[in-house]
């Protein structure tokens, strides 16, 4: 453990740093790893290589059409398509909502701003499960039950659309970067507040609105609470409930179990690794 | 005319925070089966789950959970975070290794956990077989079950292990220096220069922490579904059953409220506490 405060370096140690480093970080990323790789290799194994103790720790006959199975044992593209269309809403609203919501709270001086932001992270401490958590889901639910709005995706996306605290924490800490000159100089002349918004701080703060998208539409495509609720109506399913539904069902196999569980998770990934440098920073931002 | 430009969060906070954190204390005063019209009957509701065997035990073992994962998700956030900060060249494989996990919904993070533990066909028995431990009932068995649900949630640490680099990085290399002329070895350096700096982010983990844990639903209902013998039931998994499966709207919101002022609670004392361990005044 003596060696994991990182840059600075004695001398003596120098040389043997970046060894022990990477031991220490091999096998750390090896665990973590670990529940991954075991999900992709129970996907590949045949039913009887599922069934042999000890287990086998690679497969050792690759059974593809796992896959092709596992999407046939239920409607996956109709999951799918429910679990898009929940992302792709809840990421329109919560760009919109939490932008504007943010540039209130950041580039328009008015009396009484900050007070009314420690309300924002009061929620942000106790609902950063926001909107659907434990605590608010009884009322919540019982409110949309009275419209008539259970089995549809309007509880769920209709909040994305009132702001997120995190969201316009988030954004707020990003656009208070921005120097108010800009705004200053626009307004001398002549623009309104909206242009200004439009014209100048949209552009500028693309890089975090990307972070805000690609944060709410993760949690749209992991949330299961949600869809739990309020989704009875198994035409309505998301992939997470679809992969529920499916263990109950076919519990037993398992191998088709993961190789469905590696679909839902792989877009993830594939989405992480893609934009990882806008998901480190806005991380990095939440953390100020 | 700022107002006007946050008036949907106005919105928002009435309707999906205020509005349903008072209203568990409106519905938790009625029978209310989820039909028809709540029926008011005072402290009722209070009485009953005071007598209920069942709650007092959702409460401790949400207890017993927050106390094991929030101290050690804290622990085990800033060891990532130490480890994404090593000089070594594929560094950034290794964050992106730590931190996947951490963006992989916990539903199926909690599906992988199921057959990674899996008494006999689990990879963990497997590894913890080889110097010959006895295989662990990982979900079977109430000493076990609850540290289940511990490990999903340290799975989800690489979060705030970016959270805790970045905290890492803004510590000026100058006061290591400094600490290294004075002789100083690796073990003091983390004591007296890493971790009083590092307070900031360990106050902001403990309380979002808190929060989490004390809402801990997903990895029991998939996972165990509140057993062996109501051991992963916490008050969470307690509140939805008695919502959705058993028609108890009203008791199920008595103990919503009773869990918010629980989390309203702790979060203030963590906060409040800080004054006297949390270090503001360094860069």
């Amino acid at each position: 453990m003596s060696n994991i405060e990182g840059p600075i370096q004695t001398k003596r140690s120098a040389a043997l740093q970046p060894l022990v480093s990477r031991i220490f970080l091999i096998g750390m990323s090896l665990f973590y790893i670990s529940p991954m790789y075991w999900m992709f290799v129970t996907a590949l194994k045949s039913d009887r290589e599922l069934a042999t103790f000890p287990p086998t720790l690679w497969p050792h006959e690759i059974n593809w059409q796992n896959f092709d199975q596992a999407t046939r044992t239920f409607p996956f593209l109709s999951y799918l398509e429910n679990t898009i269309f929940y992302a792709a809403l809840t990421i329109l609203g919560s760009v919109l909502s939490n932008f504007v919501i943010a540039y209130g709270f950041s580039r328009i001086k008015w009396p009484g701003r900050d007070l009314l932001f420690y309300p924002v992270i009061a929620s942000v401490f106790i609902f950063i499960q926001f909107p659907v958590n434990p605590i608010t889901m009884v009322p919540m639910f019982s409110f949309f039950a009275r419209l008539g709005l259970v089995n549809s995706f309007l509880p769920l996306i209709l909040p994305t659309f009132f702001g997120n605290p995190f969201f316009i924490f988030l954004l707020r800490q990003f656009m208070l970067q921005i120097p108010a000159d800009l705004s200053e100089a626009a307004r001398i002349d002549g623009a309104n507040e909206f242009q200004i918004m439009y014209r100048i701080i949209l552009p500028l703060a693309r890089p975090a609105l990307v972070v805000v998208g690609l944060l709410a539409g993760v949690n749209a495509w992991n949330d299961f609470l949600g869809p739990l609720i309020y989704l009875q109506n198994d035409k309505l399913y998301t992939l997470s409930l679809g992969l529920t539904f499916f263990k109950t069902m076919h519990g037993i196999q398992f191998n088709l179990l993961m190789a469905a569980s590696c679909l839902v998770v792989l877009p993830v990934i594939v989405v992480f690794l893609f934009f990882q440098r806008f998901f480190m920073e806005g991380i990095s931002l939440g953390g100020k | 005319m700022g107002l006007l430009f946050i008036s949907p969060w106005i919105i928002g906070f009435f309707l999906f925070l205020l509005y349903p954190v008072l209203s568990n204390f409106h519905l938790g005063m009625t029978q209310y089966s989820g039909f028809g019209e709540p029926e008011w009957i005072g402290f009722r509701n209070y009485q009953e789950l005071l007598k209920d065997p069942l709650f007092w035990t959702s409460l401790y073992n949400t207890f017993y959970y927050v106390l094991l994962a929030v101290p050690l998700g804290v622990a085990v956030a800033i060891a990532l975070a130490m480890a994404m900060n090593q000089k070594v060249r594929e560094v950034t494989l290794y964050r992106a290794l730590l931190y996947i996990p951490s963006i992989a919904p916990i539903f199926a993070l909690s599906m992988m956990l199921i057959w990674l533990l899996n008494p006999r066909f689990g990879l963990f028995n497997y590894l913890l077989g080889l110097p010959h431990i006895p295989a662990i009932n990982w979900l079977g068995d109430t000493r076990w079950s609850k540290l289940a649900i511990v490990l999903v949630a340290q799975f989800g640490a690489g979060n705030f292990g970016l959270v805790f680099l970045t905290a890492l990085r803004a510590i000026p290399a100058r006061l290591y220096d400094a600490a290294s002329l004075d002789g100083a070895g690796h073990w003091q350096k983390f004591w007296y220069i890493t971790l009083p700096l590092l307070t900031p982010t360990i106050l902001y983990d403990i309380i979002i922490g808190i929060g989490l844990g004390l809402q801990v639903f997903v990895p029991a209902y998939i996972m165990t579904g509140g057993g062996p013998l109501n051991s992963t039931m916490f008050t969470a998994l307690y509140i939805y059953k008695n919502a959705f499966e058993y028609s108890q709207v009203g008791l199920a919101a008595a103990v919503s409220g009773i869990l918010f002022i629980i989390n309203v609670v702790l979060a203030v004392t963590t906060f409040w506490s800080s004054k006297y361990w949390v270090n503001y005044h360094l860069e």
